[in-house]
């Protein structure tokens, strides 16, 4: 069977699936609705957090970054992981037990004022449509392989898909249906991974392989070093000239992951405290199986893909792969714009090389090379790379169909967390206090088709690769959110007018950071300065920017709060019994 | 609730107490592991050769990953105990 035909069955098989069990386990009321009616099982949730948490971004972004970036990409494996260290500890069991629905709505209720809901809806909505985003340019590059078509055009196809898809959901739909996208995703991702490993290293486990010889006898790392350092890139496995940033980025990260509001509400889901601690570590070993996996995906895929190219000796005149003889997926990748060939000094074949390095293109002159002629979006690594590798056709097509569920679960995931905060935490909760369920529920979908076309909009500009925007939404909910809730739990002394400047000025000094350098409202062209290492404050690129945001709005909280009066004794009561997981079996019938 | 609450004011900030100290050790932990060992420390531990590379290009790509994992379950198991010896679990 040709791969079209067994992707486009691979694919409708899965979606069929999503949709009959989004039907089964529709929401019958509002507790189902925004919080699963909160009878959801740990291990379970674990399975759909993971889902709803890795996205596009993870799935098909991460490792073309570890690919091309190597060490460097570390930023995105450890801050990702590790933020679930901090929601387990710092944020998730006090949430539970505070026992309402969204994020919003604990600020509100902690900091006494309708103002503090107001403000975190504004920055749960603008690090959600930042996120929204990059999972729209994830979803472009799927559907644009698997459809054969334009990446634009991809993308909006891709957004009908989303746009059908969430609208139907409700939290217990999205729930059900995650699990089933973790399966599939989870799938797709180590099984190429697998065959892979086994056909450069012999070692069944990616993660073992990474660390393990080569066929060739020497280990995997110290000869992908020497086969991009021999075309003038950076070493692999070099250490970062900015340990600085690097710094700053994972921790961005990190407190990023633990503020994400669509992360947040699946602790919301659980019906105990204790089982709140046990879905983060749940959610986890769900994660951690992909990004244990993903170093190994990176490395293998850039190996595969020089030795694609370079065919034998460097600066030989027959050392390059003709263009004429280019295998299947470089014409299916061509077809989409985002691999692209130029053949700059006419031979008909084709130099990848670090054109950049002066050293080397000393050399390449040489060797008669007039720049690099093969320019590779790093998105589309982990879809090109069983085609790559030459893996069977429906390994190929279980990876489309997982790069799907990816974006799906998570686009899902957060149209559901703008529209629980428009509509329960806006209109019900603040300027409409008397509408039905069903005026609530269209103010939900209103506000995930508004969501979902500025998405679709930006996405076909995109401020950069699907896991770096992504990186942005992260800075703005570490540098607005996360402090608020984790200041929330851990002092009675914070108050509203605190609690509201902090997250002002966190929130107000990141965005200006980040547009400083990719344009205001990531409109290209109009970005005040360029986005180069030499114009950075301290050499922090924006997307690390979230960890000073982040201090600047813990600074702010203190100062003000410490100016003004304490809290009233019912709120610091209050913080009290959210320290305590007694009592938490009752706030579900509230 | 509120009667409840001062009767065990000093059983409830001996068990806050017991909380943030478990929560201190594990993100000392959480801290090496990640941006000391992957991180700040790799310079200085490039020495400790592993597969191709060293200890602290393992850690960042996969040791980190695999602490924190273990950290969250250590974490829910010492307060489950913790919750249970202060008479606050459910």
């Amino acid at each position: 069977m040709d791969l079209q035909t067994l992707t486009y069955i691979v694919v409708g098989a899965s979606f069929a699936l999503y949709i009959g069990i989004a039907f089964w386990a529709r929401a019958g009321s509002t507790g189902e609705f925004y919080a699963a009616g909160r009878g959801v099982h740990p291990v379970a949730n674990g399975m759909a957090t993971a889902a709803d948490w890795m996205s596009a971004a993870s799935f098909i972004s991460m490792a073309g970054l570890i690919a091309f970036n190597g060490y460097g990409a570390s930023v995105f494996l450890m801050g990702w992981t590790g933020g679930y260290v901090l929601l387990a500890m710092l944020l998730a069991p006090y949430l539970r037990k505070f026992g309402k629905f969204t994020v919003p709505e604990f600020i509100g209720d902690r900091f006494y004022s309708s103002t503090a809901r107001i403000v975190a809806v504004a920055c749960l909505i603008i690090c959600s449509i930042t996120y929204v985003i990059g999972q729209m340019k994830g979803v472009g590059v799927a559907f644009s392989r698997f459809l054969e078509v334009d990446a634009s055009t991809g993308l909006l196809i891709g957004t009908a898909i989303v746009f059908l898809y969430a609208v139907q959901g409700g939290m217990k739909g999205i729930t059900y249906t995650q699990i089933a996208q973790y399966c599939v995703l989870i799938l797709a991702y180590t099984i190429p991974a697998i065959f892979i490993s086994m056909e450069l290293t012999g070692s069944f486990l990616p993660q073992v392989g990474l660390f393990s010889d080569h066929v060739s006898g020497t280990p995997l790392l110290t000869k992908l070093d020497q086969v991009v350092t021999d075309l003038g890139f950076g070493e692999y496995t070099a250490f970062t000239s900015n340990p600085l940033n690097m710094f700053m980025y994972t921790m961005s990260l990190m407190i990023g992951t633990a503020g994400l509001p669509h992360v947040i509400i699946r602790f919301f889901t659980v019906p105990k405290v204790s089982d709140a601690r046990w879905t983060a570590g749940w959610s986890l070993v769900f994660i951690a199986i992909l990004y244990t996996t993903a170093p190994g995906v990176g490395a293998m895929a850039r190996l595969n893909l020089m030795d694609t190219i370079q065919t034998g000796t460097i600066g030989a005149e027959d050392g390059n792969l003709q263009y004429e003889n280019r295998p299947d997926w470089f014409k299916n990748w061509e077809t989409t714009g985002l691999l692209k060939f130029e053949d700059k000094n006419g031979d008909g074949r084709i130099q990848y090389y670090n054109d950049k390095s002066a050293d080397f293109q000393a050399k390449a002159d040489e060797f008669g090379w007039k720049g690099n002629e093969l320019f590779v979006d790093r998105d589309i690594m982990v879809l090109a790379n069983p085609e790559i590798a030459k893996l069977p056709n429906w390994v190929i097509a279980l990876v489309a169909a997982g790069g799907l569920a990816a974006a799906l679960s998570t686009a899902a995931g957060l149209l559901m967390a703008i529209s629980s905060a428009v509509s329960h935490d806006l209109m019900k909760g603040t300027f409409t206090p008397n509408i039905t369920e069903k005026q609530e529920l269209l103010y939900a979908r209103v506000a995930m088709a508004v969501a979902i076309v500025i998405a679709a909009y930006l996405g076909l500009n995109p401020p950069g690769f699907a896991a770096q925007v992504v990186a942005l939404a992260f800075g703005l909910a570490a540098s607005s959110i996360f402090p608020a809730l984790m200041m929330g739990i851990f002092s009675k002394r914070v108050n509203s007018k605190g609690a509201i400047f902090g997250m002002l000025a966190g929130i107000l000094s990141t965005l200006l950071y980040i547009f400083m350098y990719k344009g205001w409202f990531f409109i290209p062209g109009t970005n005040m300065l360029a986005n180069t290492t030499e114009n950075h404050f301290l050499g922090i690129a924006p997307e690390a920017f979230g960890t000073i945001g982040a201090i600047i709005n813990f600074a702010v909280a203190y100062v003000v709060s410490s100016m003004s009066a304490e809290p009233p004794k019912e709120i610091q009561e209050l913080v009290e019994s959210i320290r305590v997981p007694k009592g938490a079996g009752a706030a579900i019938d509230h | 609730m509120g009667g409840n609450m001062t009767e065990n004011t000093d059983s409830g900030h001996a068990y806050w107490k017991a909380n943030l100290n478990l929560i201190a050790i594990c993100l000392v932990i959480w801290f090496v592991a990640s941006f000391g060992f992957g991180l700040l420390l790799r310079p200085a531990l490039s020495g400790i050769a592993v597969g191709g590379s060293d200890l602290g290009f393992w850690f960042a790509q996969q040791g980190s990953i695999w602490v924190f994992l273990g950290l969250i379950f250590f974490y829910a198991i010492r307060m489950n105990a913790i919750d249970k010896k202060f008479g606050v679990e459910e």
